[in-house]
């Protein structure tokens, strides 16, 4: 009975045993190729925490009809054990970059590629220890045309101070900072001065600031009341030490008083209303808009315009230029408002670096044309010498 | 002896045009279009066409940090650029962390969170597929230390909840881990800050919306530094009618944009009507004086 | 001495943020970041003298019931109404531990109601301004302010119907005449050129205006002049 039993049963065992072994022949996938090469450094030019690792890719990594379809990096303190997994990355890719690193630590990686069903032995790489740089190299381009400019701009200073003459072309719209001022003052109506709506750290706003200092001393000389409605506490402060002092320089201290400067709102909107209702009310005679504007900046114009006010408008925000340009008698544009207080004053170290603005103003342009005729014939004649010098010339200028 | 009195042409008479008039008229040009419904449909140019494929090309799950750096003061403008932005999103099924650099962008961010994101998209949750993060101070330097480390300048998402208690944040070390960079701009700081801080230094791909006056200043960065983006509420339009060609079920919903182009158009053809009088005025003054 | 440290705090802090921009390693590293939190905070305390400062000048107009003192009045009001309702979080659900902006509580319901509102209408003031600067201002006077009226009328029309219609029958060849087409261009080639020239003149300005701060040449905005 047994014997039938297993006679009857056999060709099923074998059957399964048969159907056992098919299926983990066709199941079997064979291990993934490793990367090759791995390596691990510090990431360079860097404030440390940060290491890179880089690998050839594995034989197996073929694009996409190829197996791996991520690597999987670990990461230990101890070469031999202790690894936990760090990160994973597409395939095709051949680098990363841990920025857990504690700087000072020794590091060992592992990279193993692997795919749905399988993966490769993990290759090995290390120690490595991030550590923190004192040169950016990468910046290097950056640190040179600085060089160039600073020394441009000392150079120039240096040559004024001698007493060497220098020629400045006329600003039109600082060339009527004292019609302006005289009208005024003539009509008996205050000058309006706004410095913008930004703060101190602004540089245009410090712009506009050294040239209230100059206006200031034309409104002191000829006892023309002035207006200054400020958005920024700070700059409130910083306008009433130069108002102060202008007034004390020309000898009209009395005609002083704190509320010359006085604060608004930080509020963009809230602060053109005031001043909006300034203009209309008080009706000054001279407006002056020398800072950092946004969209207030027409507002201001045309109110201004609508109260018959001359108006003298300066900023750098290149989106406003031309509604000031449209909306004013005079604007200086960009670079002006920054040249107004050393034109205003007159001081030859304030007029050379004047000169070295221009310098390197001179500089840009040249390397704007090198740069352009450049790109220009490597296109048209397709010469890879010419294609690399204008690439080379690209990454010169690059900003990283 | 009498005064001849000199009589005002009609030429003289339009040159000196009372400017209350003018302003009457702009009125006129923005109202009646918002009264009749008139609509226009702008065709999407090239620079609104780079950005929109490249959120649709972001494989589904794809996380996108969108910065609201703007007020009410242009949310006419940026609003519906966040909202297409966000319609968008989510149709692909991208993860949408929600910042500011400007103190009024939180309440923008919560009006889009209210109005499209509970309104229309009912199954996302806060914490898994979105979160308000809400503002920082720092301007430029805050793009700065995100670019470092973003945990360490949001701890906690907008309601003070400790940020490592939501899923969507596990993975996210600094503005590297972001796929793409979406800023919605009116000035400072804003798009261009995100160019210059994020997307140069950290190479990242950055895009967004910044209002018709900015966005002159953004065209030098675009398609190098900039995938691409929406200039103004024409920009906004162009991205809606993208988005209505690829998802048919925004021809029936409200679009802001678009509804707002209208007047936009109207206001444009008053203007320019305006530009030619001028200059016909001008032209007749000038021959006048000629002929004496 | 009253000068000479603040122009030397100048002339360091200037060099040390310089030398941030080449050098990685810390303190450098964190010099930006750090120096912008402190002026973030100083602004934050200045504020006080701000707001001091405006409720001084109003609330002496009010006293003295000078020129226009009724503006003054609201002002005052409108100051310690929005500082009050924050402040004090009135409205609010969860009381002083609750987020002041939160639904129900009258520093929203203000913001909304008011603040937003305003804030609109100041903006929307500029759709009337631009008409009425483009009427005044945009005349063929001269060449270029011809070239500028062309550019600025292809732009105008761009969004327009009347824009696509003039030139849409254009054919193949001739395509780049068609407005929005036309349009793009002028953005993207000589206003892109035009804008870079700018911002390399700004540039080059801000790099001059701050070496003469560093250096000490330029010392109006300290509020004083001479040597010292």
């Amino acid at each position: 009975m047994l014997l039938a039993v297993l006679f009857l049963t056999a060709p099923l065992l074998a059957q399964q045993s048969q159907d056992d072994s098919a299926a983990d022949s066709s199941s079997y996938m064979p291990p993934l190729s490793p990367p090759a090469e791995v390596r691990a450094y510090d990431t360079p030019d860097d404030a440390g925490g940060s290491i890179t690792v880089e690998w050839e890719p594995s034989a197996d990594d073929t694009g996409t009809e190829g197996r791996v379809t991520g690597y999987e990096i670990f990461r230990s303190e101890s070469r031999d054990s202790g690894f936990e997994s760090l990160m994973c990355v597409p395939g095709g890719t051949i680098t990363c970059i841990d920025n857990s690193a504690l700087s000072r630590v020794q590091y060992y990686y592992r990279v193993r590629a692997f795919s749905a069903d399988a993966a490769s032995a993990g290759a090995l790489a290390g120690p490595a220890m991030a550590s923190q740089q004192w040169f950016n190299r990468a910046r290097v381009n950056l640190m040179v045309i600085a060089c160039i400019l600073v020394f441009a701009i000392v150079y120039y200073i240096v040559q004024s101070a001698r007493g060497k003459d220098l020629y400045i072309r006329k600003i039109s719209g600082l060339e009527a900072v004292d019609e302006a001022v005289g009208r005024a003052t003539e009509m008996g109506r205050p000058v309006l001065f706004v410095p913008g709506i930004q703060d101190m750290d602004n540089v245009q706003t410090v712009a506009g600031i050294t040239i209230l200092a100059n206006i200031a001393k034309r409104t002191a000389t000829y006892e023309t009341a002035l207006d200054v409605p400020v958005s920024r506490s700070i700059v409130m402060s910083t306008g009433r030490e130069t108002v102060k002092q202008a007034y004390l320089e020309s000898g009209r201290p009395d005609l002083y008083n704190d509320d010359i400067v006085h604060y608004i709102t930080d509020e963009q909107f809230g602060y053109v209303a005031a001043v909006d209702g300034i203009m209309v009310r008080q009706k000054p005679a001279a407006c002056f808009y020398l800072g950092a504007f946004f969209a207030e900046s027409l507002i201001l114009a045309e109110t201004g315009n609508s109260i018959g006010a001359i108006q003298v408008a300066g900023t750098a925000m290149p989106t406003q230029l031309p509604f000031f340009v449209a909306a004013c008698d005079y604007t200086l544009i960009g670079e002006e408002l920054f040249a107004a207080s050393a034109y205003l004053s007159g001081d030859r170290m304030m007029l050379g670096s004047l000169k070295g603005q221009d310098a390197g103003k001179a500089i840009a342009m040249l390397f704007i044309l090198v740069g352009v005729g450049l790109a220009t014939l490597a296109a048209i004649s397709g010469s890879e010498a010419l294609t690399t010098l204008s690439e080379w010339m690209r990454y010169m200028f690059r900003v990283n | 002896m009498e005064e001849e009195k000199r009589r005002v042409t009609w030429y003289e008479a339009l040159g000196a045009l009372d400017r209350r008039v003018i302003f009457l008229l702009i009125a006129l040009a923005v109202i009646i279009p918002l009264i009749v419904h008139y609509t226009t449909t702008i065709p999407p140019s090239e620079i609104v066409t780079d950005l929109f494929d490249a959120v649709e090309n972001l494989p589904p799950g794809s996380k996108v940090l969108m910065s609201f750096d703007y007020g009410p003061s242009t949310a006419p403008e940026n609003q519906p650029m966040a909202t297409a932005f966000t319609r968008h999103c989510f149709e692909k099924g991208h993860r949408i962390y929600m910042i500011a650099l400007w103190a009024t962008g939180p309440r923008q961010s919560q009006e889009l969170i209210e109005d499209v994101v509970e309104g229309e998209f009912e199954g996302k949750v806060h914490g898994e597929h979105y979160i308000h993060l809400g503002y920082k101070a720092g301007n430029q330097g805050l793009i700065n230390a995100l670019l470092s480390d973003f945990k360490s300048m949001y701890t906690t998402d907008l309601a003070g909840v400790d940020i490592e208690s939501f899923p969507m944040m596990e993975g996210i070390d600094d503005l590297r881990d972001f796929d793409i960079i979406l800023a919605i701009g009116s000035g400072f700081p804003g798009t261009k800050e995100w160019v210059q801080f994020a997307g140069d230094p950290g190479d990242i791909p950055v895009g967004g919306g910044t209002t018709a006056v900015m966005a002159p200043l953004l065209y030098p960065y675009y398609p190098k530094q900039m995938l691409g983006f929406l200039g103004g509420l024409q920009g906004a339009a162009e991205y809606e009618a993208a988005l209505m060609d690829h998802y048919p079920k925004y021809r029936d919903m409200s679009r802001a944009a678009s509804t707002s182009m209208g007047p936009q158009v109207t206001a444009h053809l008053v203007i320019v009507g305006f530009i030619l009088i001028g200059n016909l005025t001008y032209l007749m003054e000038k021959r006048k004086k000629r002929k004496f | 001495m009253k000068r000479s440290i603040p122009l030397l705090i100048t002339f360091l802090v200037g060099v040390a943020l310089i030398l941030a921009m080449f050098i990685p390693h810390w303190p450098f590293n964190v010099l930006n970041e750090r120096f912008s939190i402190f002026y973030d905070i100083i602004a934050v305390f200045a504020f006080i003298l701000g707001g001091g400062n405006l409720l001084k000048v109003h609330m002496r107009k009010v006293q003295r019931k000078g020129g226009d003192w009724k503006y003054s009045l609201v002002t005052i009001i409108g100051f310690f109404l929005m500082l009050g309702a924050g402040l004090m979080k009135i409205g609010v659900p969860e009381g002083l531990s609750g987020d002041y902006q939160a639904t129900g509580s009258l520093f929203k319901y203000l913001y909304d109601s008011a603040f937003q509102p305003l804030q609109a209408t100041m903006f929307s003031l500029l759709a009337f301004f631009v008409a009425s600067a483009s009427y005044r201002a945009f005349r063929a006077k001269t060449r270029e302010a011809t070239i500028l009226l062309v550019a600025a009328f292809i732009i105008l029309l761009r969004p327009t119907p009347l824009g696509y219609y003039l030139t849409f029958w254009l054919p193949e060849p001739l395509q780049f005449l068609h407005i929005p087409n036309l349009s793009t261009w002028i953005l993207s080639v000589p206003n892109m050129a035009g804008q870079r020239a700018i911002m390399i003149g700004i540039a080059l300005g801000i790099v001059s205006t701050s070496l003469r701060l560093i250096l000490g040449i330029e010392r109006s905005y300290l509020g004083s002049e001479g040597k010292g």
